[in-house]
């Protein structure tokens, strides 16, 4: 059959209205200066890109990076050896699949209100603490960076389960067998053979994981209850509150260019071993 | 080791599901404060007066029901075309969409929609949200038609039009009815996207187009809610529902 143009036109339309279009404003407005009332305008400026500089906003820009980070080491460990119960289990493979995907489909809202309902000072753990005695005072559970990487954790860990259990599923019992049968032990067979052929899916995991941990909103807003601000917080305060544009559109435009670099260098570093995506 | 690995995915099975148990139990208790006092509905009963959460409900699921139709149809054309061709330029666009950190999606549509204000007569509302929707989801509608139909033979198609089908009887009758459980799983994937959306949502939406995450939201910001748990345990069942379906329809 021919192609059929017109059927790229209404996604096309879409994609260039409302993603590419947009996109080109916000860096348009970048290099502008802040009107009075909020508004935004002449002259060109860097003037936004150099408020970067300031210590206050370096440090939000560390502390997300540092975030981020010990989310996706922590995603990477933990969802490790569940990727490898499931590429091992013999029986009731698509049932454990899909209990990790299940809360993936649901609400990533309702299930970072879930940990606040366990952990706020009126939580369910502080209740159970005070009346077991354990405790005079409720602990301070929520509403701090720790909260803040747990919710990241609990959120983002399918994102590492799956992509690892496809590399482990094509590893071969006969492989592992073979290691086993010249004398390795256990955890020598997961150190040189698992591992290492696991690690185009620990890429993906990580990349899927840190990607949006970095420019998080909901969960440090949330669980950190404004105290752990995270650069989303400060992108989406000065489109809001703050009212300051050309600073908020700077700061997005920094985000992206670093998410786009640490894509084309994940790409460039998998495609070397020509593994996955 | 393998006992050892058992209970370990024991453990995270149930780090990842007690929570939302937990609160789903906690939904039924009596009392407004986090120790049981008797199984009660009143807060499923509270739920119902609630004008303020009926009506971002109802906004929710028009969005949803609009975005689903408008992403699916769109993205399905644009998958099927890209069976046949290449178009690198909306090919990147989709991966980057995918990529971007929701806040900036939301800010860039805010700053393209106060913009495009200046032009013409329209505000922030419903219309925008769902133009928001159907745009951050067509990459993932893609995603699950391309799948499929890496796995269709394109020689039934030359077959139905060796054998004097029109191009457009071909699409209808041939290679639709196979894509079938794809765009069902599309569907319903843009569906829970869309009702569970709330950062960009929040930022492109107008006053009178608050939706169901963003009552939540305010109302969990504020602290302890016993209707939030009501609310929650709802939308949980709602969405496992709605995904039991997807996985039938995708092994159809």
């Amino acid at each position: 059959m021919k192609p059929r143009t017109w059927f790229l036109l209404p996604a096309r339309t879409v994609m260039l209205l409302l993603f590419a279009v947009p996109m080109l404003i916000v860096a348009a407005y970048s290099l502008l200066t802040r009107g009075a009332y909020g508004g935004q305008g002449a002259p060109w400026t860097l003037a936004n890109y150099a408020r970067l500089l300031d210590p206050l906003y370096l440090e939000i820009l560390l502390k997300s990076f540092w975030i981020a980070a010990l989310a996706t080491a922590l995603c990477l460990l933990l969802g490790f050896p569940l990727a490898l119960f499931i590429a091992r289990a013999r029986t009731r493979k698509t049932l454990w699949l899909a209990l990790v995907t299940l809360p993936f489909w649901t609400s990533f809202l309702v299930r970072t209100y879930a940990w606040m309902f366990l952990l706020r000072d009126t939580g369910l753990i502080n209740t159970i603490l005070l009346g077991l005695g354990l405790i005079s005072e409720p602990l301070p559970l929520l509403y701090n960076d720790a909260a803040v990487v747990l919710g990241l954790v609990y959120g983002y860990l399918p994102f590492t389960v799956l992509p690892i259990y496809a590399v482990l599923d094509r590893i071969g019992p006969e492989l592992l067998e073979a290691a086993e049968d010249l004398g390795a032990t256990p955890a020598q067979v997961v150190r040189r053979i698992v591992l290492p052929l696991a690690r185009p899916g620990l890429l993906a995991g990580a990349v899927l994981v840190f990607v949006p941990c970095l420019g998080a909103y909901l969960t440090p807003d949330l669980m950190g209850g404004g105290k752990s601000i995270l650069i989303g917080n400060v992108i989406q305060n000065q489109f809001t509150n703050a009212r300051d544009w050309p600073f908020g559109a700077a700061l997005s435009a920094v985000l992206m260019v670093i998410v786009m670099g640490l894509l084309l260098l994940v790409r460039r570093k998998t495609s070397e071993h020509g593994g996955l995506p | 080791m393998n006992r050892a690995l058992s209970l370990y995915a024991g453990l995270a099975y149930l780090f990842l599901h007690a929570p939302l148990a937990i609160l789903a139990v906690f939904s039924f208790n009596s009392s407004k404060y986090t120790v049981w006092e008797g199984a009660s509905l009143v807060w499923y009963r509270a739920l119902l007066a609630d004008t303020r959460l009926l009506e971002a409900a109802l906004n929710s699921l028009l969005i949803g029901a609009a975005a689903t139709v408008l992403a699916t149809v769109i993205g399905t054309l644009a998958a099927y075309a890209l069976w046949q061709r290449r178009a690198p330029w909306l090919e990147g666009s989709l991966y980057l969409s995918l990529v971007t950190p929701e806040v900036v999606t939301g800010v860039s549509l805010l700053a393209f929609y106060q913009w495009i204000f200046r032009f013409l007569d329209v505000r922030l509302g419903l219309h925008t949200v769902i133009a928001a929707h159907v745009m951050f989801s067509l990459a993932f509608v893609m995603i699950v038609v391309v799948a499929r139909l890496r796995t269709i033979d394109r020689t039934l198609e030359e077959a139905a039009l060796d054998l004097g089908a029109s191009e457009t009887q071909t699409f209808l009758r041939v290679t639709l009815p196979q894509l079938a459980p794809a765009i069902g799983t599309a569907a319903l994937l843009v569906f829970a996207i869309s009702f569970d959306d709330y950062v960009i949502t929040s930022l492109v939406a107008g006053v009178d187009s608050e939706t169901l995450p963003m009552v939540i939201y305010t109302m969990a910001r504020r602290g302890v809610s016993p209707s939030v748990n009501a609310i929650s345990t709802l939308i949980t069942l709602a969405i496992g529902l709605l995904t039991l379906t997807a996985e039938r329809w995708r092994r159809a």
